[in-house]
C-alpha cells in the first residue's frame, strides 16, 4: 500500500529539492559504419544514429510524464570516431564531426559524445588526424563532445598526448573566442576513461558495449542538501547513514526510468551512473552539500574530507538501488555549473590547487574551469598532467576540462549560459613546466598495475 | 497499474467531485482518498486504478494537470511504480 508520507517525500524531492534525471544517454555502436570512403562512412553514420535513436527523445518524454520526473537530457553517446574513421586525415575527421551534428539535429538532442580517441599508451594514425582537427570540429559544431584518454593505470601517461592537448585547448579556445571560448566546454581530457558513462562531455560508446545500449546518469545535489539539514547536529557516522539512505532513493528511481527506457526502446540497459551532478539552480549544488555538513565555505580546510566521506555515502547507498552500476559514479565539481563553487571560487575559498585535491576523493577531475586567456600550452599540459597522474596513481578515472578564456584575466568571469553555467577565471601558477612537458615519451605505469 | 493523484492549493468548493468526475470519466477507478484542509489549504492524495483508462496516461496526466490550472491547484498525477521503487526495496 501506499503510504502518504512516502508519496509527499517524493514530491517533495521533485518539486522543491530539483530531483531529476540528469540524462538518458543511449551508446550507439559505429564498427559497422567503416567505409574506406568517407562520405560513405558520414552516410552510414548518419542513418545509423537517426535510425537507432529515432524513439530517443519521444521515450524519454514518456517516461517523464509517466513518473513525474524530469529527465533534463536525452543524448546519445557512439564509438570514439577515431576508431572508426581510420586514415580519412583531417578533413575527413571534420566530415565526421559535421555528420554526428546533421544526426544530433535530426534526433533532437542537446549533446552527443564519442568524436573521441584512446591514444593512452601510443597514437595511431586515425587518432592523429583526429586530434588535428579536433580544435575545427570543436568550433565548426555545437552539440558535439570529444574527449581524448591519455592514460591509465595499466599503460602509464603518454606525455606526448598530453603536451599536444595543451596546444589543442588553447586553439580551440581561440577558434570558439566569440563565445567565451565555449569550444573548451566540450572537450575532456581522461585517465582511466569509463567506457560506458552516460555523462559530457564525456561519452561515448566503448569498444565491449553492444550494438546499442541505455546509460542513465542520476543526480539529486539538492535532495541531500535538505535531508543533511533536516538531521540538524548529529554526528559524521549518522550523517553519512542519511546521506547513503538518501542515494538510494535518488538511484532506484534511475534504475526505474533506465529499465523502462531500456524496455520501451527495444535496448539493452547498461549501467546507472550513481553520480550527484550539480547543475547552476540554487540549490541543486554539491558545494552547498559541503557546506551543509559544516564548511563555512567550500574550498575552506576540511572540504576534501567532507567531500570523501561524501562520495562514499552516495556509492554506498546506491550500489544497492541498480542491478548495474557503472560510468564515473560518485559526486562531481564542475565549477561552472555549481552556484555554490562560483560563489566560492568568487570569494577566493576555492583555488585550483584545492579543486585538484578534492578530485582525489571524488569521481572526475577539474571540471569547468576557466583560467586566464594567456596561459601557455605548456601550463595547461602541466595542469593536465598533474591531474592525470592523480588518477593513475590511484586506479581511479580522472579528468579535466579546462577553459582558457580568450581575451581573459584572472577574476573575470565566462559565461556559457544553460547547464555548462558561468566561471570564474582563476589564477594559474605563473612557473614553466615547459622543459618537463617537451620531454615528451610516456610515464610508466605504476608498480600496482601489475595485478595479474 | 494505479496512479497517485495529488491535489493541493486553496480550498472551495467541488475539488474532489471536479477531480472524481474527470476520473470517471476517463475511465480511472479511484481506489483510495485521503484528504484534509489545514486554514483553508487543501491537500488529497487519491489513489486510482488505471487498467480500464479509456486515454493515453499521458493524455490523463495532461487532463487532470489542466483542471489544476484552470482552479488554481496543483495536481501531479504519477504511476504509482515511482513512489514504490523509491521507498520500498
Amino acid at each position: 500500500m501506499i503510504n502518504t508520507q512516502d508519496v509527499l517525500e517524493t514530491i517533495q524531492m521533485i518539486r522543491e529539492e530539483n530531483l531529476d534525471i540528469r540524462t538518458v544517454t543511449m551508446g550507439i555502436s559505429l564498427w559497422d559504419c567503416v567505409s574506406e570512403d568517407v562520405n560513405r562512412l558520414c552516410d552510414r553514420i548518419y542513418d545509423k544514429i537517426t535510425h537507432s535513436a529515432e524513439h530517443l527523445v519521444q521515450t524519454g518524454c514518456e517516461i517523464e510524464k509517466k513518473y513525474g520526473i524530469p529527465i533534463v537530457n536525452k543524448r546519445v553517446s557512439v564509438t570514439p570516431v577515431s576508431l572508426i574513421g581510420g586514415d580519412c586525415g583531417p578533413d575527413g575527421y571534420i566530415k565526421i564531426a559535421k555528420a554526428l551534428q546533421r544526426a544530433a539535429d535530426a534526433v533532437g538532442i542537446n549533446f552527443l559524445g564519442g568524436f573521441s580517441a584512446l591514444v593512452q599508451k601510443g597514437m595511431t594514425r586515425g587518432a592523429d588526424a583526429m586530434l588535428s582537427a579536433l580544435p575545427d570540429a570543436l568550433a565548426e559544431t555545437r552539440n558535439i563532445c570529444s574527449s581524448v584518454n591519455v592514460a591509465s593505470t595499466k599503460a602509464g601517461i603518454n606525455m606526448d598526448a598530453v603536451s599536444r592537448m595543451g596546444s589543442i585547448i588553447k586553439r580551440a579556445a581561440y577558434l570558439t573566442r566569440d563565445e567565451d571560448s565555449i569550444g573548451c566546454a566540450k572537450l575532456v581530457v581522461f585517465a582511466n576513461v569509463p567506457e560506458d558513462n552516460p555523462f559530457m562531455a564525456g561519452a561515448f560508446c566503448g569498444v565491449g558495449e553492444p550494438e546499442t545500449v541505455i546509460n542513465v546518469g542520476v543526480s539529486g545535489p539538492g535532495v541531500v542538501v535538505s535531508a543533511i539539514r533536516r538531521a540538524g547536529d548529529c554526528d559524521l557516522s549518522e550523517l553519512a547513514d542519511i546521506i547513503k539512505k538518501t542515494a538510494f532513493k535518488i538511484t532506484r528511481v534511475g534504475q526505474l526510468v533506465a529499465s523502462e527506457a531500456a524496455r520501451k526502446l527495444g535496448v539493452p540497459f547498461g549501467i546507472v551512473d550513481l553520480s550527484l551532478a550539480p547543475t547552476p539552480a540554487i540549490g541543486d549544488s554539491v558545494a552547498y552539500i559541503l557546506e551543509e555538513m559544516g564548511l563555512e565555505s567550500c574550498g575552506a580546510h576540511g572540504t576534501t574530507a567532507c567531500l570523501a566521506m561524501l562520495n562514499d555515502a552516495v556509492k554506498k547507498g546506491g550500489v544497492m538501488a541498480s542491478s548495474h552500476v557503472g560510468g564515473l559514479s560518485g559526486a562531481f565539481i564542475p565549477v561552472s555549473e555549481d552556484a555554490g563553487m562560483i560563489a566560492a571560487a568568487e570569494r577566493g575559498a576555492l583555488t585550483l590547487e584545492k579543486l585538484e585535491a578534492m578530485t582525489a576523493v571524488c569521481s572526475v577531475g577539474l571540471d569547468m574551469i576557466a583560467v586566464p586567456g594567456d596561459t601557455s600550452e605548456e601550463v595547461i599540459s602541466g595542469i593536465i598532467a598533474d591531474e592525470i597522474s592523480i588518477g593513475v596513481a590511484n586506479t581511479k578515472t580522472t579528468a579535466v576540462r579546462l577553459i582558457p578564456a580568450y581575451g581573459k584575466q584572472a577574476g573575470d568571469s565566462v559565461n556559457f549560459g544553460g547547464l555548462l553555467g558561468r566561471a570564474p577565471v582563476m589564477p594559474v601558477k605563473p612557473y614553466s613546466p615547459a622543459r618537463f612537458i617537451r620531454r615528451g615519451g610516456r610515464i610508466p605505469a605504476p608498480i600496482h598495475s601489475l595485478k595479474n | 497499474m494505479k496512479a497517485v493523484i495529488t491535489v493541493t492549493g486553496k480550498d472551495s468548493v467541488g475539488i474532489i467531485a471536479d477531480v472524481a468526475g474527470i476520473c470517471a470519466q476517463k475511465g480511472a477507478n479511484i481506489l483510495d482518498i485521503t484528504q484534509t484542509v489545514l486554514s483553508d489549504y487543501f491537500a488529497m492524495i487519491m489513489l486510482a486504478s488505471i487498467d480500464e483508462l479509456k486515454i493515453d496516461f499521458a493524455d490523463f496526466v495532461d487532463t487532470l494537470s489542466a483542471l489544476g490550472r484552470a482552479r488554481g491547484l496543483d495536481i501531479h498525477t504519477m504511476h504509482e511504480d515511482i513512489f514504490n521503487t523509491m521507498h520500498h526495496i
